[in-house]
């Protein structure tokens, strides 16, 4: 690397930018105040000629710093993908012309604002350092699987096809998990309409003769440490005997609980061994064989048999389930078919709100039980009574709306999953959390994984226990890089589903390896060398950024300062907008690369009624949808110098108090929705920013400012009309409460 | 009641279901509904069934023999076969309707003062008599199945529409005479009673 | 060279009954077209869809299949061809039930053999007015056009049994077209939304529940009348009745001024091809179609 940043400046004309602006005058601006070395004007610059041009600075002129001041950094980045340099981009195009309209009268305020852009640019690249690798990398193509279930085995084999080697450390005698107390499964594939084959065996058998896959029965997971690339996992056996191995990344298959039945009493559960849980329905049927399924209180064939679905579920009752467990419709009429297999006469009546039955062939499966005689009954089962040798069961008809009772010989009960997730690490009472990283570390046994991250043994949970980490943009990915959750320890679902969970998550954790022996980050920055260091000097132990890392990629070391793990962390910057001291930093994106932009932007005099808003936008969401809106031809005010982020989350306070102290009327952030059905990419870093945001209150008290100076915003991707209005609305506010007087 | 509902309540016993499967025409069906109600809000109809398609489905499932066969709402059916094109699990909801209806007048137990019930016994008796239907015929019968003097009662009320029929030559008072009829009655009337021999015997086995 | 088909002409259109305009009208169009009916020799009725109650299911399937084994003997090789809706409905029903159940076909041909008859199943069953669309064609259709029906603009009311459950091939159950592309191939004007296109006029229980029947009747040509038509067109003998003789009755009940011609599409296509009233079969409207006689008139 250059040791003397030599900064070129290109100027694109096209695109209409030629014509909108004055380009010399541009270039005069970089050349003067953005003091670039090299400074150059092209007419098309992302065709191959442009490109050139500027590879050939870089190549035979020691440019090493460039700025590109054409379109938005969203567009042409493919052409503009120089390697070994620092890049920044000044919006000409969507964050300038575009949103500006083409009329003599807005001819002024448009080239400030294009001024304003390149100033900014050439401000950021100054302070900008060229990203290079940690040197922690390492390539480890070993997988871990937790968990041995149709999941856990189904990553094994997929990672072995793909030339990966697994570990599959399960917690019982043998491999399976739940579909092994299965007679039979739901069917998978067209015509869909009879149970077939759980697959088990044939699983077992692969894997068995599978040399590239490991497996460690009656085990656990009792220390996991490291990162992706560098994982490392104490195994114990039942008997206390450990081995340590290396892995580059983990899947997570470790399924679920059954709901306690004994929960609800109503239904006569363990009163009478006639109720019984689809699991216990599973068990009785295999012992039955082919032959009639008999009951247990006295074994008499079964002659009805009444499913009550939803038990213990979707419902807001105490201590229920709130959630569809998304498997146990389908799993009742499988059930109902092969009663009626053992005997045809045995009648069965599902009892049900909503029939859901997901996937390809849910629908065909329910017909199939409707074609076969299993009776649907549209009813909310009330109680279970036990009488004289049979069960009446009291229901409310809800077409008929009308209260019946029917006369069964046996009751099943669907009563659903709960995720073996772990421990719940947002708890703080319990001992979940490494306090003492000197102490010696101790074995959880309700823990899955027994993570020695500073936040937690275990996967944090989105809701419900699952350890989902973001429905919409990224399945399989979890708030811990490089530890994948597969099937319903994720979400709730049939094997079907955790089958396709598996190999998805399986294909993730293979990337999570890959990009970890590289240096680069995983979603959502993929490819991206820059990794957070700090100035360990100037580090008072605080510990902000240790808590707040939404994904737990800082440690403490011995000396409790923060340990960075450049494999786990995302790059959203999350750290560097906690720190109070300001010491954290990317190569490419720091406290200086922000806060000189917003000082490099031109301040007009007070008296020259040309306010300045800062917008600080997230590059996820908020950034695109102000792109869109100028690709849409809408217009927001030429007052607002709007700067990208890399999460809100990753915004420091300083940025806001030196813009309000430097004159700025207005500053508005906008980034991802928080709450619990966030779209933060970051999971919390919009969460983070908002609370940090609600304290500027003081420092605009300091200032003597008006609280409408500072707002923040939630966006979604869609919201291009709405970012144009908050904009604008922000310089009505200011024409009503008057200009900053901070301008000097 | 008739001797044929007491074999057939002796028969199926508690599972009414297992009757209509066997006795009512396209009643094997009726297991396969989904209960979304789609038919109910299609019905043109809808708000005049006691019991909407629906519903219907459900008591039968539900054993409710008597509510169902005794009902007046599968009269209600007009026979526009909205439900049958959009029903997702695409049930012939309309013939099924039309089933119960006649499987219920077979028995005797549809409703006694049913207009549509009466007026569809009407329709089949008059084309079942000549191969064709007398419309003059059809007409009057209908008015009069109240008896006389309500039948006069409706004549007046529907004299200009008769009126005007005849005036565009499109009703012909000469019809009660006699009318329009198959050639071969004898063959036309073997065939019937041979079907309807058939039928029978299938219900009774 | 003419086309020819089984005509399967049903009860309503013998003569001097209630649609006996409908088959004058269809005759003169067919003549324009080149079309020879050939009527099937001794039909009966079809039952329709009233007869439920008091045929069971076999007797009615004998009914039509009779009527199918007749076209059989005599017009070999022929298409079946009807104009009534319920009659079409109930014959090409009969025709798919027996084709899908065997059991029901050999007890339908024991029936049959009392009468020394056999069904085969070896016809089409088809609807006038799928021979004109697929025989035809709107193109071909519109060339025999002499007196377009210019300026008049016209509400398709199809209604139930020629659109459910079978339709029209390449007709959607909610929105059909064809009515309104016949319009338009004759020189009027559709009535582009047309709400109650397809909404039932009762059917045969205009008779038993009058008042329930005069109601949705009430809505179909309010909605005419609302889309700006100033006459309906149908291809249904018992849509074209119920819609056009309780008009007075509906006025008087709900206080409308309902005056609407209601007329066949073979009428309008006969007063397009240049046929005379008569042929057009117009002095069999109740409620006069003035427009139409005046153009045949020229």
């Amino acid at each position: 690397m250059a040791d003397e940043k030599k900064i070129g400046c290109y100027i694109c004309k096209g695109c209409g930018l030629g014509e909108r602006l004055d380009t010399d005058e541009l270039e005069t601006i970089a050349t003067r105040e953005g003091k670039a070395n090299v400074v150059k004007q092209h007419d098309f610059l992302c065709n191959a000629d442009g490109v050139k041009m500027i590879q050939d600075d870089i190549d035979n002129d020691g440019v090493n710093h460039i700025v590109i001041g054409a379109c938005s950094r969203r567009s042409k980045a493919e052409a503009f993908n120089f390697q070994n340099v620092a890049i920044s981009r000044a919006n000409l195009r969507e964050g300038v012309i575009w949103i500006r309209p083409d009329e003599p009268d807005a001819q002024e305020t448009t080239q400030e604002m294009a001024a304003d852009y390149i100033r900014m640019a050439c401000a950021e690249t100054k302070f900008q350092n060229i990203p290079a690798a940690s040197g922690q990398q390492g390539l480890n193509k070993k997988l871990l699987v937790v968990g041995g279930g149709i999941a856990g085995m189904t990553s094994a084999i997929e990672a072995s096809k793909a030339g990966y080697p697994a570990t599959i450390v399960e917690k019982t005698g043998k491999l399976g998990g739940a579909m092994a107390d299965m007679v039979a499964r739901i069917p998978n594939r067209s015509p869909y309409a009879d149970p077939m084959d759980t697959g088990v065996a044939a699983m077992i058998a692969a894997i068995e003769a599978d040399s590239n896959i490991t497996v460690h029965l009656n085990s656990t997971v009792t220390k996991t440490s490291g990162a992706p690339g560098r994982f490392s996992a104490d195994i114990t056996t039942e008997s206390g005997a450990t081995t340590t191995d290396n892995f580059g990344a983990i899947v997570q298959a470790s399924g679920f609980t059954d709901y306690d039945a004994n929960q609800l009493p109503e239904f006569a559960y363990g009163k009478t061994p006639d109720v019984v849980t689809q699991r216990e329905l599973e068990a009785m049927i295999k012992e039955a064989g082919d032959g009639p399924v008999k009951r247990k209180s006295d074994g008499k064939v079964i002659a009805s048999a009444l499913f009550v679905q939803c038990a213990g579920q979707r419902s807001d009752k105490e201590g229920h389930l709130s959630y569809c467990s998304g498997f146990c419709c389908s799993a009742s009429i499988k059930e109902a078919m092969l009663l009626k297999d053992r005997n045809a006469d045995c009648d069965t009546i599902i009892c049900f709100d909503d029939l859901r039955t997901p996937g390809a062939g849910g629908e065909d499966f329910y017909r199939s039980g409707q074609k076969k005689g299993v009776t649907f009954t549209k009813s909310k089962v009330s109680e279970v009574v036990p009488a004289n040798g049979s069960l009446t069961v009291k229901m409310h008809d809800l077409i008929l709306n009308d209260d019946v009772e029917a006369s069964v010989d046996l009751v099943v009960l669907a009563t659903g999953l709960i995720a073996n997730s772990g421990v719940d690490i947002d708890d703080k009472s319990a001992e979940n959390v490494a306090q003492d990283p000197t102490q010696e570390y101790k074995v959880n046994v309700d823990s899955i994984l027994n993570l020695t991250y500073r936040q937690g043994r275990d996967l944090p949970k989105l809701t419900e226990n699952f350890a989902d980490s973001h429905f919409i943009c990224f399945p399989y990915e979890t708030r811990r890089t490089g530890i994948y959750a597969a099937g319903p320890v994720r979400r709730p679902m049939d094997a079907a589903q955790a089958i396709e969970d598996a190999t998805g998550a399986t294909m993730k954790a293979i990337q999570s390896l890959e990009h970890a022996a590289t240096g680069e980050a995983v979603l959502p920055r993929p490819g991206d060398l820059s990794f957070p260091t700090f100035r360990k000097e100037g580090c008072t132990q605080c510990k902000r950024c240790t808590v707040e890392c939404p994904f737990g990629a800082i440690d403490e070391d011995e000396q409790r300062y923060p340990q960075y793990n450049e494999s786990r962390c995302r790059r959203c910057g999350t750290c560097m907008g906690a720190c109070p001291v300001r010491i954290i930093s990317f190569e490419n994106y720091s406290v200086e690369t922000v806060g000189q932009q917003i000082k490099a932007a031109d301040m007009p005099e007070e008296f020259d009624e040309k306010p300045r808003i800062l917008v600080l936008a997230c590059e996820n969401d908020a950034y695109p949808a102000l792109d869109m809106a100028a690709m849409n031809g809408m217009q927001y005010s030429a007052f607002a110098r709007v700067v990208p982020v890399r999460c809100l989350g990753s915004v420091n306070t300083i940025w806001v108090s030196d813009a309000l102290n430097g004159g700025y009327d207005g500053i508005i952030l906008m980034g991802c929705r928080q709450d619990e059905n966030y779209q933060c990419h970051f999971v919390k870093g919009s969460e983070m920013a908002h609370t940090r945001m609600s304290k500027i209150a003081d420092t605009l008290q300091t200032l003597s400012l008006e609280e409408e100076r500072v707002a923040t915003y939630e966006i979604a991707i869609t919201d291009s009309a709405r970012t144009v209005q908050i904009i604008n609305e922000m310089e009505e506010t200011i024409q009503k409460i008057g200009m900053s007087p901070f301008k000097f | 009641m008739s001797d044929l509902n007491t074999a057939m309540v002796e028969k199926y016993r508690s599972n009414f279901l297992k009757e209509v499967e066997a006795n009512v025409e396209e009643g094997d069906w009726v297991k396969m509904c989904m209960q979304c109600g789609v038919c109910s809000g299609s019905c043109p109809l809808g708000n005049a069934w006691e019991h909407p398609p629906q519903e219907i489905f459900m008591m039968i499932r539900a054993g409710k023999r008597d509510e169902v066969l005794s009902s007046s709402s599968m009269w209600m059916c007009t026979s526009c076969y909205n439900c049958i094109v959009r029903c997702p699990r695409e049930l012939p909801i309309t013939h099924i309707m039309h089933g119960l209806a006649h499987y219920a007048k077979r028995l005797g137990l549809s409703p006694k003062e049913q207009p549509t019930a009466k007026f569809a016994q009407l329709f089949w008796d008059n084309l079942s008599k000549d191969g064709r239907v007398n419309e003059l015929k059809l007409g009057l019968a209908l008015y009069f199945m109240n008896g006389f003097g309500e039948g006069i009662k409706t004549s007046l009320k529907m004299k200009d529409i008769g009126l005007g029929m005849v005036k565009t030559k499109r009703m012909n008072v000469m019809e009660i005479l006699g009318g329009h009829s198959v050639k071969d009655k004898s063959g036309f009337h073997a065939m019937l009673k041979k079907a309807a021999e058939i039928e029978e015997a299938k219900i009774q086995k | 060279m003419a086309k020819e088909y089984s005509f399967y002409p049903g009860c309503s259109s013998q003569d001097k009954a209630s649609s006996s305009n409908y088959l004058r009208s269809v005759e003169a169009m067919c003549e324009e077209l080149d079309i020879t009916l050939n009527h099937i020799p001794d039909w009966n009725c079809c039952g329709a869809s009233i007869g439920y109650a008091g045929g069971g299911e076999l007797p009615r399937l004998a009914l039509s299949a009779r009527n199918l084994a007749l076209s059989e003997e005599h017009n070999k090789g022929q298409d079946v061809v009807a104009t009534c809706a319920a009659c079409w409905l109930a014959t090409k029903e009969t025709q798919e039930r027996l084709e899908h159940d065997s059991d029901l076909m050999a007890e339908t041909n024991v029936a049959l053999k009392e009468a020394g008859l056999e069904f085969k199943n070896e016809n089409k069953v088809r609807h006038m007015v799928e021979v004109l669309i697929e025989d035809f064609g709107y193109e071909e259709l519109g060339k025999h056009v002499k007196k377009p029906l210019e300026g008049m603009k016209i509400a398709g009311y199809v209604g139930c049994q020629t659109n459910r459950p079978f339709g029209i091939d390449g007709e959607s159950f909610e929105n059909p077209k064809y009515l309104d592309k016949f319009i338009e191939t004759m020189g009027a004007e559709p009535v582009e939304k047309y709400d109650k296109k397809v909404q039932c006029c009762g059917g045969a229980l205009a008779f038993s529940e009058p008042e329930k029947s005069q109601a949705m009747i009430k809505d179909i040509i309010e909605s005419a009348y609302d889309g700006g038509a100033e006459m309906i067109v149908t291809p249904c003998p018992v849509c074209q009745m119920n819609v056009e003789v309780y008009q007075d009755q509906i006025n008087a009940q709900y206080g409308t001024k309902f005056k609407m011609p209601v007329v066949y599409y073979s009428t309008l296509m006969a007063v397009a091809y240049g046929r005379n009233a008569k042929d057009a079969a117009l002095d069999g409207q109740v409620i006069r179609a003035k427009r139409l006689e005046e153009i045949a008139a020229k």
